[in-house]
């Protein structure tokens, strides 16, 4: 065990390692100047210039790159172009707001698309299973924007069951959650069926059955943990779809978390904060994995980590 | 202990399961259509019925029909009863049936290895068990499941109930298996080919235990199989069945003695019986020539990697060391139980695992050779497998199948490749006008002739067959075996025979060698490993499979002390190397 935790934090090491080049040379590579972006329209030549040297923008790749590691190894995120303070700083306001939503994501998601799934494979073939399924289509085809504002006109500007936007109680996470979570949980719920019908098909399955097991015992206790551990491994990838739909869903309800940073910093090429929460997403997902790795034995006894 | 001398029993008395006129259908593209029709039988207290036939008679239908299990939708019970004691199961519905179940009809089925949930500990599955049908706590629980376990003969029965079913072998979960069905004390035990996926010493085991409880508990068994050696050993009474219609029904021993009907004659001319092949004269190409395949210490391992840095911490001592030579138009069979590294073999002499020591074809060292070399000794070699459904890719059509292995090695050009197809269908007893079909259109003994057409057409001097007619029904296998011998009178072909079936062997082979942890522990003509075995290993393999002759049954088959010792060890503790002695021309035994 402590082996195997060894050997995937040299790579996820290796991983970051990678992302941060890949992610460097794409800003570096990008036709937009960050510079032009802090100094404005009316800036002379010569101003220009000078930024460009103080940020050391002016420096061939690798020297640039190279800084920027050497500030990463020391735990150095570098300064926002714009916004005059430390990156780690803003990513550490704001990364607890992200977390939170993500964590109702993540219990949103479970829930409907576990039971969506579970009666789907139970009642496979029937009006409920066809309905439902038809129903998780619908939620993973559609745009997260769009599923986002309808959720908000409904139960928020009609019902006025939750509040529009903002952040703060539990009824305003409810919105941003489902939103986030309603695409996963249509994956899930397909992955649920499938998993649960091959499950149910198994021999032991049938072995519960013979020993005169009530229905849903045989379902919960023998088909479940079965039908969940493929589950579980996809929710360590999910990790990384979120980052992606968090920038959407934070900016449709005002969630002040790094989604909307992120998205703020691109849209100025605000280099060190685009870099940081890449890096900071990346380290998610890395994370998310091995949680999930580190989980599936307590499930299964014949996965042992080595 | 079942005396054999007394007569069968009585079946009138006190019937516990009585089936009349059974009707089973299953739901097709053109409606229902019958798997099992009018069936009638009855089971009497303590007695062990065995339904044999051949895949698709309706058998494993009709044991869940019985336990109420039929996979739904799709399959019913159209017509006939099934009363146990007094109570009709046909019309019980889901709750009345779920109290029967386990507690006093009871099913262990034909896999082990996949009927225990992987995910719950063997404590856990059988205290749930009792404790479906017995207001008992979980402590009182536990003390029964220990019990059961006591009764299959399950050592540290305390400790295995904190086991999960990985950590035990296929002859261990079966034995957990029947504690399960067993530990509620059962009017009915239904056995689905229970010992089909196991070796033959576990499986004489198992089939002993199984007699042992009967006596004990008096619990009615229905047994089964598609074996007749096993119909022979156990059964009181038997019915067959074909296609879903009962053949024949009688005790036992007249129906192996003087069976009425022309397809149980069929059935049981096509067992293989040890002893018959005796006398049949080994293949006359066989002495002159040199060896076409010399091995020479072979050796395969896999290593087992852990701990912190992943260094390879423990081998696993698959084939350790072995050597043998074959003629052209000789066979040779490796048999052992499962473990023991005859597949292993097989793969090394097809160029699928590495290994080390020497594989010399017609005077070549196959290792050695530079790439392009390789490429024409592999198509001297050539492998048949065990499934005959899994080993054809369902989207070419078997033609193609067949001609694949040609254009691969480019040996011919396409007109040639269509020909030659044509007359290896031919060969093989398949119409060429079926080329053009997929896999799934043919039945498994149709595929394993369309497997070998693929091994025969690049013209092979060696064909590897491994456990090439396990998966057949024994009148398919019989005529696969005719087949096989056939061509290899016509081409010359060496065969490597890789089986756990010693009848099957004894009918096959030139010469035989045992194989045991991944080394040969006997090596020598049939007649002398058959008529004269030497090592204990040897003799163990042949007493254990059940003679079909319910005349001749045996005695209690000796319990083997604990489990087959692993092959697999830490580093730099290879196993121990066994020297073969010669004690007649030609027969080596390990240890003399």
């Amino acid at each position: 065990m402590l082996g195997y935790l060894a050997r995937r934090l040299v790579q996820a090491v290796l991983i970051l390692l990678g992302v941060s080049v890949v992610t460097f040379a794409l800003l570096y590579l990008l036709p937009a100047d960050p510079v032009r972006q802090i100094a404005g329209r009316s800036a002379t030549a010569q101003t220009v210039e000078n930024i460009r040297r103080q940020l050391g923008l002016d420096q061939p790749f690798l020297v640039q790159y190279g800084r920027y590691l050497l500030g990463l190894v020391q735990g150095d995120l570098g300064r926002s172009y714009l916004q005059r303070s430390e990156v780690s700083d803003l990513i550490a306001a704001r990364l607890p707001a992200s977390l939170l939503l993500m964590a109702g994501a993540i219990v949103c998601e479970l829930a409907i698309g576990l039971t969506m799934g579970l009666v789907a494979a139970v009642k496979r073939g029937s009006a409920t299973d066809q309905t439902l399924m038809v129903g998780s289509f619908v939620t993973v085809s559609a745009p997260q924007f769009v599923v986002g504002l309808l959720l908000l006109y409904v139960f928020a500007v009609r019902l006025g069951w939750f509040p529009i936007g903002g952040y703060g109680t539990f009824r305003h996470l409810v919105l941003p959650s489902l939103t986030l979570g309603i695409l996963g949980a249509g994956w899930y719920s397909r992955m649920m069926r499938s998993s649960m019908i091959d499950v149910l098909r198994q021999d032991y399955i049938r072995t519960a059955r013979a020993k005169g097991l009530p229905r849903l015992t045989v379902l919960l206790r023998h088909a479940l943990p079965n039908a969940l551990l493929p589950v579980i491994a996809m929710i360590g990838i999910d990790i990384g779809l979120f980052m992606s739909g968090i920038v959407v869903v934070e900016s449709v309800y005002g969630w002040p978390g790094i989604g909307q940073l992120a998205w703020q910093a691109i849209q100025r090429i605000d280099i060190p904060i685009i870099m940081g929460v890449t890096l900071v997403s990346a380290c998610a997902i890395v994370l998310g994995n091995l949680l999930a790795d580190i989980v599936s034995p307590f499930i299964d006894p014949r996965i042992r980590l080595r | 202990m079942l005396t054999r001398d007394e007569p069968a029993r009585d079946p009138a008395r006190e019937p516990v399961l009585t089936i009349e006129g059974l009707t089973i259908v299953v739901g097709g593209e053109a409606g229902p259509r019958p798997v099992v029709s009018d069936l009638s039988f009855t089971l009497g207290r303590g007695e062990t019925l065995c339904i044999a036939g051949e895949s698709g008679s309706g058998k494993s239908m009709t044991a869940l029909a019985i336990m109420g299990l039929l996979p739904k939708p799709g399959a019913g019970i159209a017509a006939g009863s099934i009363r146990l004691g007094e109570t009709e199961l046909t019309t019980l519905g889901e709750g009345g049936l779920r109290r029967v179940r386990g507690d006093r009809i009871a099913m262990i089925f034909q896999e082990p290895m996949t009927s225990l949930n992987p995910v719950l500990t063997i404590g856990r599955q059988l205290t749930e068990a009792i404790r479906a049908h017995q207001p008992v706590g979980l402590a009182e629980a536990r003390r029964q499941a220990v019990a059961a376990l006591e009764a299959v003969r399950i050592s540290e029965a305390e400790r295995r109930l904190g086991q999960y079913p990985h950590e035990l072998s296929g002859g261990m979960r079966q034995r957990v298996m029947i504690a399960m069905a067993l530990a509620l004390k059962p009017d009915v035990l239904i056995a689905d080919e229970p010992t089909t996926a196991l070796d033959v010493t576990v499986q004489a085991q198992i089939l002993q235990l199984l007699r042992d409880l009967q006596a004990e508990l008096g619990t009615a068994i229905i047994l089964i199989t598609h074996d007749m050696g096993v119909v022979a050993e156990v059964a009181d009474r038997v019915v067959i069945l074909r296609h879903g219609r009962q053949v024949e029904e009688g005790a036992v021993g007249p129906i192996f003695a003087v069976p009425r009907e022309g397809y149980t004659r069929e059935l049981l001319a096509a067992v293989p019986r040890i002893g018959e092949g005796a006398g049949r004269v080994a293949s006359r190409m066989a002495a002159a020539t040199r060896p076409l395949v010399e091995v020479n210490d072979l050796t395969v391992g896999f290593d087992l990697k852990g701990g912190l840095l992943g260094r390879v911490q423990r081998r696993v001592h698959a084939v350790e060391g072995i050597s043998f030579d074959l003629r052209a138009g000789e066979t040779l069979s490796l048999v052992g139980e499962s473990g023991c590294g005859k597949s292993t073999t097989a793969k090394a002499l097809a160029g699928l695992v590495p290994y080390a020591g020497d594989i010399v074809l017609d005077g070549r060292n196959v290792g050695g050779l530079p790439r392009a070399q390789t490429k024409a000794v592999r198509r001297d070699i050539q492998m048949i497998f065990q499934d005959p459904f899994a080993s054809l890719d369902p989207r070419m059509t078997v033609g193609e199948l067949v001609a694949e292995p040609m254009a691969i090695h480019r040996t011919a050009t396409a007109v040639e490749r269509r020909e030659r197809v044509a007359a290896l269908f031919e060969r093989v007893g398949l119409s060429p006008g079926e080329a053009g079909r997929y896999p799934h259109e043919f039945s498994g003994g149709q595929r394993q002739r369309i497997c070998i057409a693929r091994a025969l057409a690049l013209r092979p001097k060696l064909i590897v067959a491994d456990e090439s007619v396990s998966a057949l029904d024994v009148s398919v296998q019989a005529r696969v075996l005719e087949l096989l011998r056939e061509l290899q009178a016509e081409f010359g072909i060496a065969y490597l025979f890789i089986s756990h079936d010693m009848a099957v062997v004894e009918n096959i082979s030139d010469r035989v060698a045992v194989m045991y942890l991944g080394q040969i522990v006997e090596t020598g003509t049939r007649d002398q490993i058959f008529a004269d075995p030497r090592h204990p290993y040897t003799r163990r393999l042949i007493e254990a499979v059940p003679v079909p002759d319910p005349a001749r049954r045996r005695d209690a088959f000796p319990r083997q002390a604990g489990e087959i010792p692993s092959p697999v060890r830490p580093i730099g503790q290879p196993p121990e190397r066994l020297t073969l002695g010669e004690v007649q021309p030609g027969h080596w035994v390990a240890g003399h």
